[in-house]
């Protein structure tokens, strides 16, 4: 029933037995312990899982750890770099984007994505480059400030 | 002087939230842990007659299933209502039903396998014989005649009534009224919908028969209580329970429900460690929901506006069973509101809590609150549309005046302090709002649907003197723990009985605790949500935790202060009431000789070392202090809104949005403004986009993200905010409730923008939610 797959995460090449049903979300929080990718839905509504797959965004309930097999993926734990935080996440930090901080590493990565796509976005675009990931706490107001303060920063 | 309290400091709990170090419940993995599944019913309503779990059971990978039956034979108890008002019927609930299932998602039998994946396949094998059985999930209609009984032992399935004001004067006011506006509306039912599902980890130690159960709490020590006392029946002492990170709550992770009694009970059983995480359909069919209120009101007035009487009749829709404080929710908190910001002495409200085949409803943000502000608001709006007047205009008419605080109500509440012409005077500046009102015309003349709303609110936050909970019918008292425990080297442990999921108590209490000691706040811990490191408390709702959790750490902070003087003094040997403690730099020292201090940190390793103390006095610097308010505090606010609907399709845009509360005197700018904004958020989502909907077989139409309308990111403008403080008087921060007043004040801000705007086509009243289908109906019936 098993199959193995080979998935770089963080930069780091794993390799595991998995079922060929086991969700991507479930293979990195489960498997590899990386339990920073949250999981908020099962409708794929929600982005709390989302990651950065070969340099895209995805929902990480939608894929199969299977599908992922060769690729190379990107989570909310590698995203700072020699304990230096990300501008997102320095950006996050400042602005008060975040409460209950659940749906945070979703919200951070989709962001990743956006500023990689279009790496000054008016108030507008930001709004709309975040429509796939909900969040209960903040009104959003302040997760808009600090993903324009993260691109200020990038420059 | 303050150093850090007023100051948008930057939360200490951020650099693990950002970097995917939270610690939530779902995230804890122990040796093997085995995995619970639950099966639920497909029915609203129907008779269990078997249940077969031999292929479940058969199923490689399953350790065990059990049913309701097999529970109740191991012990567990009945889920008991923690809000008794008098006469209430509460009905039976145990963790998994045996003979009826009452709603979608009941919990009728529960897997225990090696893994999820096991344990979800294994559901599908288990096989129950249902009858299904005619549903009711009406608040008003299951109360008429022949409607189906959802439990045999509540006769026309009221399960409580409640009533709260002066009739007489009611009753008077309408008879003498010159106008009479009349309202029947629905508030309908929200799905409170916290990012983080629900989860449960249970570990039970057969060595030392204890038990450690994480669950997605707001409040763990009364959960603890509820388990030991009631459902579970591990004593206190032998029972540790830890809510963790916690993934936002809004109410719907205060109440007791079952399966923190079915996780720990299956982990004792299988003596493995045992773990429960929720689907977010789970959620949809378990959580508690919010709202869903059947009303008919009305309002008297003289012809000037001036409001003399109001009369509100509410069913207030309960579900299949009574949730932890359901009954608290359409009593104590939505009655005891209808007098709003004004002076009106003829209130009468009154209400039935009905049971139907849905989810139990209990406290969502607000809880009552804005149920209230919506009915009051709304009928203030009509009444200045009938008599000709600005709807800003018969607010003022009608304001308690500043100066007759505190003020009582006849539903009630005595009003703590408050200015709302000052309030609604700074709203209306920051908007323009006369400047709103003449492009309003202008936009009118061009053919365009421009609403403004402006509506006032107030808030009973802070709950509350116990013992005025217990005359209204709480089970607990509603008191705070907090301990302050300065260790040798003048570091800080403080322990509080609230806890923090998305409010900022780490942040905020040790701004409190750093400036009360003159220390810096990087010396400061705030520890909560574990039964076994804090004393019991109660954890955290209706916008508590500043005003009685903080007061008990302020107080316990101050006798701290106390003893360090006394040590102080000693060592320097001068009187007590000589000594000044400099709350600037933590130093204590004679009146007029700075230069011979004692540093905090000196002093606490003196009061260890105990080598010099004054007579009798203990060694050790740690103090406690319990908090029982005085009174609720009354935050209050003025929102203003401008919205346009669209002609063609009904949508509505969200122009402008202006929001000055007065929440008294704020510890961090940063984080109330983020309370605020996140509060209209979901106020908006009730006004324009949420509703939980069941079809009338008692199946939930809305059971995932899907069907399920929550508010995203492009639905909002940069929402406008801005404070006018009036301190509390009776706590020691001068704070009120921060947590609620957007929600409680959005939602009908809203609305009564877009019925402003729908005004010119003669469209009086739509229940919310305000899609675009029910506007665009109403505007071609018009």
């Amino acid at each position: 029933m098993e199959q193995t797959v080979s998935i770089t995460v963080n930069g780091v090449k794993r390799t595991h037995p998995v079922e060929p049903r086991m969700l991507l979300v479930h293979y990195l929080r489960d498997v590899l312990g990386l339990t920073g990718t949250n999981v908020g839905c099962d409708t794929s509504q929600c982005g709390s899982c989302t990651v950065i797959l070969d340099g895209m965004a995805v929902k990480s309930c939608t894929v199969l750890a299977a599908q992922a097999d060769g690729s190379s993926v990107m989570t909310i734990e590698g995203l700072a770099q020699d304990g230096k935080l990300h501008p997102l996440q320095q950006g996050f930090w400042e602005k008060h984007g975040l409460q209950c901080g659940f749906c945070t590493p979703g919200m951070i990565m989709a962001a990743v994505d956006l500023l990689q796509r279009n790496p000054h976005p008016t108030e507008a675009e930001i709004r709309h480059g975040i429509e796939g990931n909900i969040c209960r706490c903040t009104g959003y107001q302040n997760i808009v400030l600090a993903i324009q303060a993260a691109a200020e920063m990038m420059g | 002087m303050a150093k850090y309290v007023g100051a948008s400091i930057k939360r200490v709990e951020d650099p693990r939230f950002i970097q995917g170090k939270g610690n939530y419940v779902a995230n804890i993995n122990l040796p093997n842990m085995a995995h619970v599944a639950i099966k639920r019913s497909p029915y609203g309503h129907a008779r269990i007659k078997k249940i077969n779990t031999k292929k479940a059971t058969a199923l490689p990978g399953v350790i065990a299933v059990f049913t309701g039956q097999d529970l109740i034979d191991g012990g567990v108890g009945k889920l008991p209502c923690g809000w008794n008002v008098p006469d209430i019927k509460v009905p039976t609930r145990w963790p998994l039903t045996v003979d009826k299932v009452r709603h979608v998602g009941d919990g009728v039998a529960v897997v225990v396998a090696e893994t999820p994946y096991s344990a979800y396949d294994a559901l599908d094998l288990i096989e129950v014989d249902y009858e299904p059985l005619p549903a009711v999930i009406d608040a008003r209609k299951t109360t008429e005649k022949g409607a189906p009984l959802v439990h045999d032992d509540v006769p026309d399935n009221v399960s409580y009534t409640w009533a709260i004001g002066d009739k007489e004067a009611m009753e008077k006011a309408f008879a003498e009224a010159e106008h009479v506006v009349t309202l029947d509306l629905v508030n309908q039912r929200l799905i409170p919908n916290a990012m983080e599902p629900r989860a449960a980890v249970a570990q039970w130690s057969a060595a030392t028969e204890e038990m450690t159960l994480w669950t997605t709490s707001q409040n763990p020590q009364p959960i603890r209580l509820l388990l030991s006392a009631f459902t579970l029946g591990i004593p206190e002492n032998k029972l540790r329970v830890i809510s963790p990170d916690v993934g936002g709550g809004f109410g719907s992770k205060i109440f007791h429900y079952p399966e923190e009694i079915i996780v720990p009970w299956v982990s004792r059983k299988i003596n493995r460690p045992v773990k429960w995480v929720a689907t977010r359909t789970e959620s949809y069919m378990t959580d508690s929901h919010g709202r869903d209120h059947v009303t008919k009101s009305r309002m008297a007035l003289k012809k000037d506006g001036t409001i003399t009487g109001i009369h509100v009749q509410t069913w207030a829709n309960q579900g299949a069973y009574l949730s932890t404080f359901a009954p608290l929710i359409p009593t104590a908190l939505y009655l005891t509101l209808l007098s709003g910001l004004y002076k009106v002495k003829g209130i009468w409200g009154e209400m039935w809590g009905t049971l139907t085949n849905t989810v139990p409803v209990d406290a969502y943000r607000g809880a009552g609150r804005p149920e209230a502000t919506y009915v009051v608001e709304r009928l203030v709006d009509l009444a200045a549309r009938d008599l000709g007047m600005d709807p800003a205009d018969i607010r003022h008419k009608n304001f308690i005046p500043k100066e007759e605080f505190p003020y009582q109500t006849p539903v009630a509440f005595m009003y703590d302090s408050g200015d709302y012409d000052a309030l609604f005077h700074k709203a209306m500046t920051m908007a323009d709002y006369s400047a709103l009102r003449r492009k309003q015309a202008e936009a009118r003349k061009q053919g365009r649907l421009v609403g403004i709303g402006i509506v006032g609110s107030i808030e009973s936050s802070g709950p509350a003197p116990s013992k005025v909970a217990g005359a209204l019918g709480s089970a607990v008292g509603f008191w705070e723990s907090g301990v302050i425990r300065v260790h040798p080297s003048g570091k800080v442990t403080a322990l509080t009985g609230s806890h923090a999921h998305g409010q900022s108590h780490e942040t905020t209490f040790a701004q409190v605790i750093a400036d009360e000691l003159g220390i810096s706040m990087d010396d400061v811990e705030i520890v909560h949500g574990d039964t076994g490191r804090v004393p019991f408390g109660m954890g955290t709702y209706g916008s508590r935790s500043a005003a009685v959790g903080g007061s008990a750490l302020v107080n316990a902070a101050k006798r701290v202060r106390q003893k360090a003087m006394k040590i102080a003094a000693h060592q320097l040997e001068a009187a007590e009431e000589d000594m000044v403690y400099d709350q600037e730099s933590g130093k204590i020292y004679v009146h007029g000789s700075p230069g011979k201090a004692k540093s905090f940190g000196e002093v606490a390793l003196a009061a260890y070392t105990a080598h010099n103390l004054p007579e009798g006095m203990e060694p050790g610097l740690e103090e406690s202090a319990w908090y029982d308010p005085a009174n609720f505090t009354f935050p209050n606010t003025c929102h203003i809104v401008q919205v346009e609907v669209d002609r063609d399709t009904g949508e509505v845009t969200i122009q402008r949005y202006v929001a000055v509360d007065d929440m008294g005197k704020v510890i961090n700018p940063m984080i109330v403004e983020g309370q605020v904004v996140g509060g209209v958020a979901q106020g908006v989502g009730q006004a324009l986009w949420e509703h939980g909907i069941y079809d009338e077989n008692g199946q939930l139409l809305t059971g995932t993200l899907m069907e399920y309308a929550m508010p995203r990111a492009e639905a909002f403008p940069m929402i406008e905010t801005a404070r006018n403080e009036t301190p509390s008087p009776h706590n020691p921060l001068g704070v009120k409730g921060a947590g609620e007043m957007g929600t409680i004040t959005g939602t009908v801000a809203v609305a009564n923008a877009v019925m402003d705007a729908l005004a010119p086509l003669g469209v009086r009243h739509i229940d919310m939610p305000l899609t675009p289908e029910k506007i665009w109906r109403a505007m071609h019936k018009s």
